[in-house]
């Protein structure tokens, strides 16, 4: 499979995941969740700060459908963490030429 | 697993913020020596795979559930240095956009859930890969084996914040089994989806798989450039 091939297939399986599968999660609390709730670590955990930011709680706000609500911000997630974690991992790179010596022409990339 | 604010106290939140910074910070050099213009993409995509997965809540005993952490998966992918980062990105996300996970508590989180993991994570899977034959089978087993260590391990990395930190008195002979219980259950799951996610990309571009680099390659009919090959270490 071609490199570009396996990234698109990537990218639409963790949109199709993240946009229309979440809806299906289970809403039922997590295991620290569940745990500082019935053994009470969570008797003095603090609201977060930014609750109140549109995209609070993997839902956008405004959008009153519970399916497009948790899907939109499930893929609006993917998009910026495809986005910053390529950037990221793309400058942090080790270049070919700087260790094996053959000069590779300049490369142009979006 | 995401620790909100208000679990640990303010040191010990300051602590656990100066260990993910110097966690990160190392993870910075280290992963240079990972990534490449094949692996970096994969990194990225990595780390919107674990976004996406950590949003699957999938249920385990009692009404309770719990999610991909992701760094195991990530170790294994595309290196361990590279894997804490591809955490980081993930769970710095949540905390700023959606609100997932405390502020004062990202230190913590970062710490438990993408050091911790990914460390623990890849050091069981390179010494299961040491000792299994070599071959895809291994490495996937051996992925399997380290994602289901990976999320107890984290969960006990919690405990000790908590130990030192706690704003509560809960005593650890409670803390401790009940953690400890539900996370061997979720590491079930987390093992299951890094195996299957590791074998599948096996499946597809075994050449891509940080962990399974060593490997004795097929041969293929294409031509390619040539490549200095390193022996694995």
């Amino acid at each position: 499979m071609s490199m570009k091939r396996l990234l698109a297939l990537g990218v639409l399986v963790a949109a199709v995941l993240a946009g229309i599968v979440s809806y299906y999660a289970s809403s039922s609390p997590d295991g620290l969740e569940r745990v500082a709730g019935d053994k009470g670590i969570n008797a003095k955990e603090e609201e977060h700060p930014l609750g109140d930011s549109p995209l609070a709680d993997y839902g956008v706000k405004g959008v009153e459908d519970e399916r497009a609500s948790v899907g939109l911000s499930g893929v609006i997630g993917v998009g910026v963490v495809l986005v910053v974690g390529t950037g990221l991992f793309w400058g942090l790179r080790s270049r070919p030429g700087s260790r094996e010596g053959s000069q590779s022409k300049p490369k142009t990339h979006s | 697993m995401h620790v909100p604010d208000g679990f640990i106290d303010a040191p010990v939140s300051v602590t656990a913020g100066a260990i993910a910074a110097a966690g990160i910070a190392v993870s910075l050099r280290g992963a240079r020596r990972e990534l490449d213009d094949l692996t970096a993409p994969l990194a990225g995509l990595t780390a919107a795979f674990v976004f996406a997965a950590q949003m699957l809540n999938f249920p385990v005993a009692g009404g309770t559930s719990g999610h991909l952490l992701g760094g195991a998966l990530a170790a294994v992918l595309v290196g361990p240095f590279t894997g804490i980062l591809v955490v980081s990105v993930v769970l710095i996300a949540q905390a700023l956009i959606f609100a997932d996970g405390g502020l004062t508590a990202l230190g913590v989180n970062i710490t438990v859930m993408a050091i911790v993991t990914a460390l623990v994570g890849y050091g069981v899977f390179k010494l299961l890969v040491k000792v299994l034959p070599r071959t895809r089978p291994s490495v996937t087993a051996a992925a399997f084996t380290a994602a289901l260590v990976s999320v107890p391990a984290s969960a006990m990395a919690f405990v000790a914040f908590y130990a030192v930190g706690g704003t509560t008195e809960v005593p650890l002979s409670t803390v401790i089994p009940a953690m400890l219980g539900v996370h061997v259950l979720i590491g079930v799951g987390e093992a299951l989806i890094t195996g299957l996610t590791v074998s599948s990309v096996l499946a597809v571009r075994p050449d891509l798989v940080y962990g399974a680099r060593g490997l004795a390659r097929p041969l293929r009919l294409t031509v390619e450039p040539q490549k200095t090959e390193e022996a694995a270490a």
